[in-house]
Parts: structure tokens; sequence; C-alpha cells
């Protein structure tokens, strides 16, 4: 069977079901308005921001397999297999073949859910680690955060969806914010976390980096 | 043009939110959990009155805010119209939605408690738990629709049910004059 080619990301969302962004956006707000009523630490929020977009993100990757046609996933396995054998002579195929992946993942991924193009960039010199840039991002339309609130990392269950969706594709990675412009144009650089790759044979497991920067212009 | 995102966002993020309140954080104690799920909704109903009616003038009587419910924000919200709507003249409206779209999407696993056999599924048991949880779903839209009602000024409560299930919803909007409060 001849290999089906992957779908853009605009194509795939213009024939799924689409509501309205303005509702999905008032409850992400509510939710975390509603966490931190509860929670009252702005850190224990952003962790079960995380740990919810982590649960949503491994079932999400289900569909954006089946709908985006992305048949690298089944090449990746195989590449990362013979990459776990070998050292660092193809460091290169893996850069390549990872960033691939991930930015069919991250790209394609952004456009068919939340409806905005994402990029991808700063691939650094092995090519483990890279930024995702969010232009426009829905979550954030009508939010001002509080200064009570400076530690929050309002868009957190962005990172663990994609943290979560990644996982089920074997790729370990952690995903930090960068640059917020909810929390002012500061950038904030957060510590660097030392790059490792726990090769197993049997088991295709990458441990990578992802750090999000999003930039968001606010309107004038 | 109205900015959109996918569907599954939506459902995702919702069954995520039910799950998390009725499982993590409150796990026994059903209440709690309904009771933060209404809240988020009714923060989201409050927020979507202040879009949904800016453009038009003041609502002259309860009825036509209801319609205006059943008509237009159903419309924006889900893409239809409610399919029934009732009323006692005295204060109680039931909304009916034949095939409610955050329902529409679930099932019921006669099986789910382990250890009970077939003939259990009969017993009142194994279906008040399914249908239990998904009124917990539900909390979330009674917020809304509470919430939406508050903000034009018509305090009530609002209380959902499951007629067939799973895809048939009932809102009953009681009108009170003393504010829930959470």
């Amino acid at each position: 069977m001849a290999p089906v080619a992957p779908r853009s990301g605009d194509a795939i969302f213009a024939n799924i079901e689409r509501v309205n962004a303005e509702l999905f956006t008032l409850t992400y707000g509510a939710i975390v308005r509603q966490l931190l009523t509860d929670l009252e630490e702005v850190e224990e929020v952003n962790k079960q921001l995380e740990q919810m977009g982590y649960n949503i993100g491994i079932r999400l990757i289900d569909e954006f397999l089946a709908k985006s046609n992305v048949s690298r996933c089944v090449d990746f396995r195989e590449t990362a297999d013979v990459i776990a054998k070998l050292v660092c002579s193809i460091s290169d195929a893996l850069s390549i073949s990872l960033s691939g992946l991930e930015q069919q993942c991250n790209v394609v991924g952004f456009k068919m859910f939340l409806g905005v193009t994402a990029s991808v960039s700063n691939w650094d010199a092995e090519g483990t680690c890279c930024s995702i840039i969010l232009e426009d991002n829905p979550l954030v339309d009508f939010v001002e955060l509080p200064d009570t609130c400076q530690g929050l990392y309002y868009c957190n269950m962005l990172s663990g969806v994609i943290r979560g969706a990644l996982e089920m594709v074997s790729m370990k990675t952690e995903v930090t914010w960068i640059r917020d412009v909810l929390r002012g144009d500061d950038v904030k650089l957060l510590k660097q976390v030392p790059e490792e790759y726990p090769y197993k044979d049997d088991e295709c497991f990458m441990l990578k980096k992802i750090k999000i920067s999003k930039h968001l212009f606010k309107d004038t | 043009m109205v900015r959109e995102v996918s569907e599954s966002c939506l459902d995702s993020l919702l069954t995520e939110v039910v799950s998390c309140y009725c499982n993590r954080f409150y796990p026994n104690k059903h209440d709690l959990a309904a009771r933060r799920i209404e809240a988020i909704g009714y923060q989201v109903g409050h927020q979507l009155s202040e879009r949904y009616t800016m453009e038009r003038p003041r609502f002259n009587d309860h009825l036509e805010a209801i319609k205006f419910i059943c008509k237009d924000f159903w419309l924006e919200l889900f893409k239809k119209h409610v399919d029934n709507l009732r009323t006692n003249h005295r204060g109680t409206f039931v909304l009916q939605d034949n095939k409610f779209c955050w329902l529409a999407r679930m099932s019921i696993d006669p099986f789910a408690d382990s250890g009970k056999s077939p003939e259990d599924i009969t017993s009142p048991t194994a279906g008040n738990k399914a249908t239990h949880a998904m009124k917990m779903h539900l909390y979330f839209s009674c917020g809304i629709l509470r919430g939406f009602l508050s903000n034009l000024g018509i305090l009530c409560a609002v209380s959902a049910d499951i007629l067939t299930l799973p895809t048939c919803a009932y809102f009953s909007l009681s009108h009170t004059y003393t504010e829930i409060t959470l």
C-alpha cells in the first residue's frame, strides 16, 4: 500500500467539527480561576494544570495520529531503535527524524486542535532541544494576570498536553516555558536540565527537552 | 469571523475537569465536586451573557430571556436549538435537548463494576452509578445556565436530568428569590 501523505493542519481543521473558541477560552479561564480558589498555591495550580494537560495529551495523540496521517512515527521507532545501539555517529539522522516528527506533531497539532499556527525554531546543536512559538494563543484571549498570581504558568496545560502526547510516541520530554507575555515581557531563562540520553536497548526512549516560548502580541 | 477550535479540545477539557474533581480532588465527596464543577460553569455563563447580549435590548420578561437561551445561546454554543421548551407559567421552565452534544459520545459500561454478574445489570444500582457519572458532566452546563441568567438579573436554580440515555437532557429552571451560595 502506498504511504498516504501527511495532511496539513489547515486541511484537517477545515474538516473536523469545531466549536466557538470563546467558550473554550472562557472555560479554561474559569477552570484556572477555580483551581486557584481551591488550591490557593500557585505552584500547586501549575502542577495540576500540567497533570490535566498530560491526561488530555495521552488521548489527544490518538486522534492526532488518526486524522493527520503522520506516518513517520513508524519510521521513528525503527530509527530510534537503531540509534539506541549506536552512539553519536548518526546523531544527525536522529535530529532530523525527531525534529521532523516533532515539527509535524507540534505544528500540525496546534493548527488542528487550536486553529493556530505554531512555528518551531531554535534547535540546539545536538537537535534535542527546540522552541515552539505560538503567535496567537486562543487560551489567553481576554486574560490578564493579577499581581497575586505572577508565578502562574497560565497555559501550563499546553505543556502537559505536549508532554503527554509525545510520551505516547516514545519520546520522553520536558516542556518548560521561556517567555510568556502574560507574565511580562522579560525573558526568563529557566534552569537548564543537563541533557541525558537514557538509551535502553529494547525501548525507544529519548530524553529530550522542548522549551516553549510563547510570544503574544497584545492588541493595541 | 468567529474564532474556532476543534470540538475535541473542549470535550477533552471538560472530561478531564470532571475526572479531576471527582477522582483526584474530592474522590468520595461528590457534592463538593459537583459544586466546584457548577461554579466553573457559573463563571463561564456569567461572562458569556455579557458577550452575547451586548448588542440587543434588555429582556422584557423571563420568558424572553429563556427563549433567547433556547435559540441564540444554544446556537452559539452547540450549533443547534433547544428541541423543546415547556413551562408551568409559575416560574419553572424545562428545556429539552434531544442530542446534547456533551453527552452524545458517552457510553455506559454495564460491567464497569468488577465482580458484578450480568444479572445485576438490571439492578437499580448499576444503572444508577452510570447515570450518576453522567450527571456530574451535566453540572457544568447547569452552571452555565445559572450564570447566564444571574447576569441578566434572574436568580434561579438549575437542575438537569437525563431522560433517554444518553442523549436527552432536561434543564429545569426554577425561579427563586434567594441566591444560591456555593
